[in-house]
């Protein structure tokens, strides 16, 4: 059955909206143990660096507070990346996929998207917040699980599945760069009690911690932390692993709709899988971090270009205008 | 969970459905016989459980997200169609009636339709005056001498009755362009089935849930002849429509895509769609989109919403359209009026359902006749729908009234006008009990070669008290209706007996 390019392209963002959600509330929810530990304000601020949301921030608030930070983040309705707004274009994006996902997968969108609406400042104040982002984080999976056993296999399913898989590799691009630039550069802090803890938090918002000790049960270093997140081929939050799954999925889409686009954007992920695969992490570190992961996010904006032109439909406006990346 | 049987003191010993026709106790027939269990049942309640299953049907809807969209402000608010747990019971009799009469006024609307389209005979023999057919905004002259397959040109129709005080069923309006509603008929059985299968138990309801499969039936029957395999598609004006939940339910039920305007595109007088893999022919559309915006080239050229080029497709015959274009100039409320004329005149019949009497007030004698009734009078103006713009003249104030004199007096060819119908109640939950609440019903026919009449169709109930008005933009809500078989157990006195 053919699929219509709007509803690919709304399946797609549906998938980076849940995905996007479920990382933003693990990321809250880790710094809000971590905050207690260090009563530091930089906590909470890292939050808005990670997100490059510095400016919008500081338009409407005049310090990073805990207050401030979980406020933007979870209820702000003016700030697109604010757990209210991702969920407000998950459901969008679902409300005209309604004729194709199923029942339930809209149900369940629709009622946590209400729910988190209806929920006051109260619910979230800090004690809570543990609890709110818990809770958060289980409707995301819930979602992911409905997904698993009701969406039906057809090309849609495909585009369900590149959505989250490159919106989690860029998540992890973005998780590693900011911990790695605000916990990197001060030489004195490496190796220190708090710079493990620091990166712990990185692992544990990721949910790798465990795994990680299981791979390196001895110790734990930026390199080795940034390694895994990287390169693992067995966490499910790697980078690799992502493009990985981006690569198999293009190529089972394409042949098995006999579709007649999509070589260009295959040949990115290619091209982006190499570079992944060419150079071990200490090379990365030396070379600098931060602009690989630049360049890593780049090609993963530039693969999702290239699914838009060539099964979204080029002379297409997007469907939701501020889908974004 | 089971029912409880009736106790002398039960739920509906102080129901009083005062003067009106009781859709659920009947009328000259009171107690009617085919509902007594469906009673007895329902006196067996307890009020806060009828309460609590009512909240938890509402709540349902709400999750389920079976809603309409509102306006107000700048803010799209969802609602859902309120709900009411008591259903509205006919008779398989009754249903009989309803049926035929459903059937002998599509087969006239079409056989209209076909006519003015090409001969114009109606016309020329002065049954119907010409200028209100070829004056019609709803006249559309790019149908003029096109063939349409089975010269069907209404597959969807929504008749509007209410019931009076006699218990005689009238038809009120005719919906013959894109008439909605039917998605709650269906979803309200499902919802009935959750909260209240004690109550329909053993009862013998006939089913509801093939209108998916019978819409598309027609929509297969109707596209070009030569493509083996057709692809029908529904045509939605998209995601912000108010009725964007029942386009879903039809795309759904029907397994076909729900395609906005711009998915599709003509090339060469053929339409298609944008898909992953390019452009896929579409070969018959169920548009839910209005004539003046299907096609900006041909009608309303700002419409961002149409397909342009789609009109001269449809010419071609490359393309199904369900309802045909120009189908408006057939419910209009004018034209109306001379329906039960109009199955005299293509079927040589009466009328099996009666219209509500109405006076047309372009005719001198009938404006006169309004003026001087006004105070007794409905008046409605003739091109607008969803309940607006309407005096009921014994409820209307002095300047209501003076404000209705005027715009007749100023329009008068845009009014028509009717006595109010007492529209027959059905015992409803309210904060204070069941109390009865006016209904009216609109049942659903779907065209082809054929026309199948869905069993039953929306009940509307007006929930504010004493109020008339059943649009859902004006305080209405729905409720489940059941038709009943012919042949099952009815009779409550012996299920009665032996608890």
């Amino acid at each position: 059955m053919n699929l219509l390019a709007r509803y690919a392209e709304c399946i797609f963002w549906m998938a980076r909206y849940m995905e996007r959600a479920e990382n933003l509330a693990r990321i809250l929810d880790v710094h809000e143990t971590f905050a207690r530990d260090t009563r530091g304000m930089t906590n909470w601020f890292s939050i808005v660096q990670l997100n490059a949301d510095e400016k919008d921030f500081f338009s409407r608030h005049d310090r990073p507070t805990a207050e401030a930070v979980v406020h933007y983040y979870m209820f702000d309705t003016q700030h697109t990346n604010s757990l209210v707004s991702m969920l407000r274009m998950a459901r969008e994006n679902a409300r005209v996929l309604r004729p194709w996902i199923s029942t339930e997968m809209w149900t369940q969108i629709n009622v946590f998207h209400n729910k988190l609406v209806e929920m006051n400042g109260k619910d979230v104040a800090l004690p809570n917040l543990s609890k709110v982002c818990t809770w958060i984080k289980e409707e995301c999976q819930t979602h992911t699980g409905i997904t698993e056993g009701t969406f039906y296999r057809d090309q849609g399913w495909y585009f369900y599945q590149l959505g989250k898989y490159i919106e989690r590799a860029d998540q992890t691009t973005r998780l590693l760069d900011i911990k790695y630039h605000t916990l990197l550069p001060s030489p004195v802090a490496v190796g220190s009690t708090l710079d493990m803890s620091q990166w712990t938090t990185v692992l544990r918002s990721a949910a790798g911690y465990h795994a990680f000790r299981r791979v390196y049960p001895r110790g734990m270093s930026p390199t080795t932390v940034a390694g895994f997140m990287m390169f693992n081929e067995g966490f499910p939050r790697s980078v690799v692993m992502c493009v990985r799954q981006i690569d198999g999925l293009l190529t089972r889409l394409k042949s098995r709709y006999t579709l007649r686009n999509g070589s260009e954007a295959m040949e990115k992920v290619d091209e982006l899988l190499g570079a992944l695969l060419a150079r071990p992490i200490e090379v990365v570190i030396q070379e600098g971090l931060h602009e690989y992961l630049d360049g890593v996010q780049a090609q993963l904006c530039g693969i999702t270009n290239e699914i838009g032109r060539a099964f979204f439909g080029q002379d297409s406006v997007p469907m939701i205008q501020s889908q974004s990346q | 969970m089971s029912v409880p049987e009736g106790k002398a003191t039960d739920l509906l010993t102080n129901y009083d459905p005062g003067l009106y026709y009781d859709e659920l106790f009947g009328g000259r027939d009171y107690p009617a016989e085919h509902s007594a269990l469906i009673r007895q049942r329902l006196a067996g309640l307890n009020f806060g459980d009828l309460l609590r299953r009512s909240q938890d049907a509402e709540r349902e809807l709400y999750n389920l997200g079976i809603t309409f969209l509102v306006y107000s402000n700048k803010d799209a608010v969802d609602r859902i169609l309120p709900f009411d747990i008591i259903p509205r019971v006919i008779s398989a009799k009754e249903w009989a009636h309803l049926e035929a009469g459903i059937t002998q006024r599509v087969t006239a609307l079409n056989l209209f339709l076909h006519d003015i389209y090409h001969d114009q005979k109606i016309l020329k023999d002065g049954v119907i005056p010409a200028d209100l057919v070829l004056g019609n905004s709803c006249f559309r002259p790019q149908m003029v001498g096109l063939d349409v397959p089975f010269d069907t040109y209404i597959h969807i129709m929504g008749t509007d009755l209410v019931r009076d005080r006699e218990g005689t069923f009238r038809v009120l309006e005719d919906n013959g362009r894109v008439p909605s509603g039917v998605s709650y008929v269906v979803e309200n059985r499902h919802m009935m089935q959750r909260v209240f299968p004690d109550l329909m138990q053993d009862i013998g309801i006939r089913p509801v849930d093939n209108y998916g499969h019978k819409l598309l039936d027609a929509m297969m029957e109707i596209a070009p002849q030569d493509v083996a395999d057709p692809q029908v598609v529904l045509l939605s004006p998209g995601s912000y429509n108010s009725a964007y939940f029942e386009h879903i339910f039809l795309a759904r039920e029907m397994g076909v895509p729900l395609v906005e305007g711009r998915d599709l595109v003509v090339e060469n007088d053929r339409v298609y769609m944008k898909t992953t893999n390019g452009l896929a022919r579409v070969d018959s559309i169920y548009r839910r989109i209005d004539d003046a915006f299907l096609d900006p080239k041909a009608f309303n050229p700002d419409s961002m919403l149409g397909v342009p080029g789609i009109l001269e497709a449809y010419r071609k015959g490359n393309v199904a359209l369900a309802n045909a274009i120009g189908t408006g100039v057939a419910d209009d409320k004018a034209i109306y009026c001379y329906v039960p004329r109009m199955i005299k005149y293509y079927l040589d019949q009466e009328a099996i359902i009666p219209n509500v009497d109405t006076r047309i007030c372009r005719e001198a004698d009938a404006l006169q006749y309004t003026l001087d009734n006004l105070d007794k009078l409905v008046v409605k103006p003739v091109g607008e729908a969803g309940g607006y713009g309407i005096t009921i003249g014994p409820r209307a104030s002095k300047e209501e009234l003076a404000d209705c004199r005027a715009k007749l007096l100023a329009d008068p060819s845009n009014y028509i006008s009717q006595p109010v119908v007492d529209l027959s109640v059905c015992p409803t939950v309210t904060d204070d009990g069941i109390d009865p609440r006016h209904v009216d019903l609109r049942p659903f026919a779907i065209t082809g070669k054929n026309t199948w009449v869905l069993p039953g169709g929306l009940t509307r109930v007006a929930l504010k008290k004493g109020t008339l008005i059943v649009n859902s933009s004006q305080g209405g809500g729905s409720k489940d209706t059941w038709v009943l078989q012919d042949g099952v157990l009815q009779d409550g006195a012996q299920e009665g007996s032996a608890s």
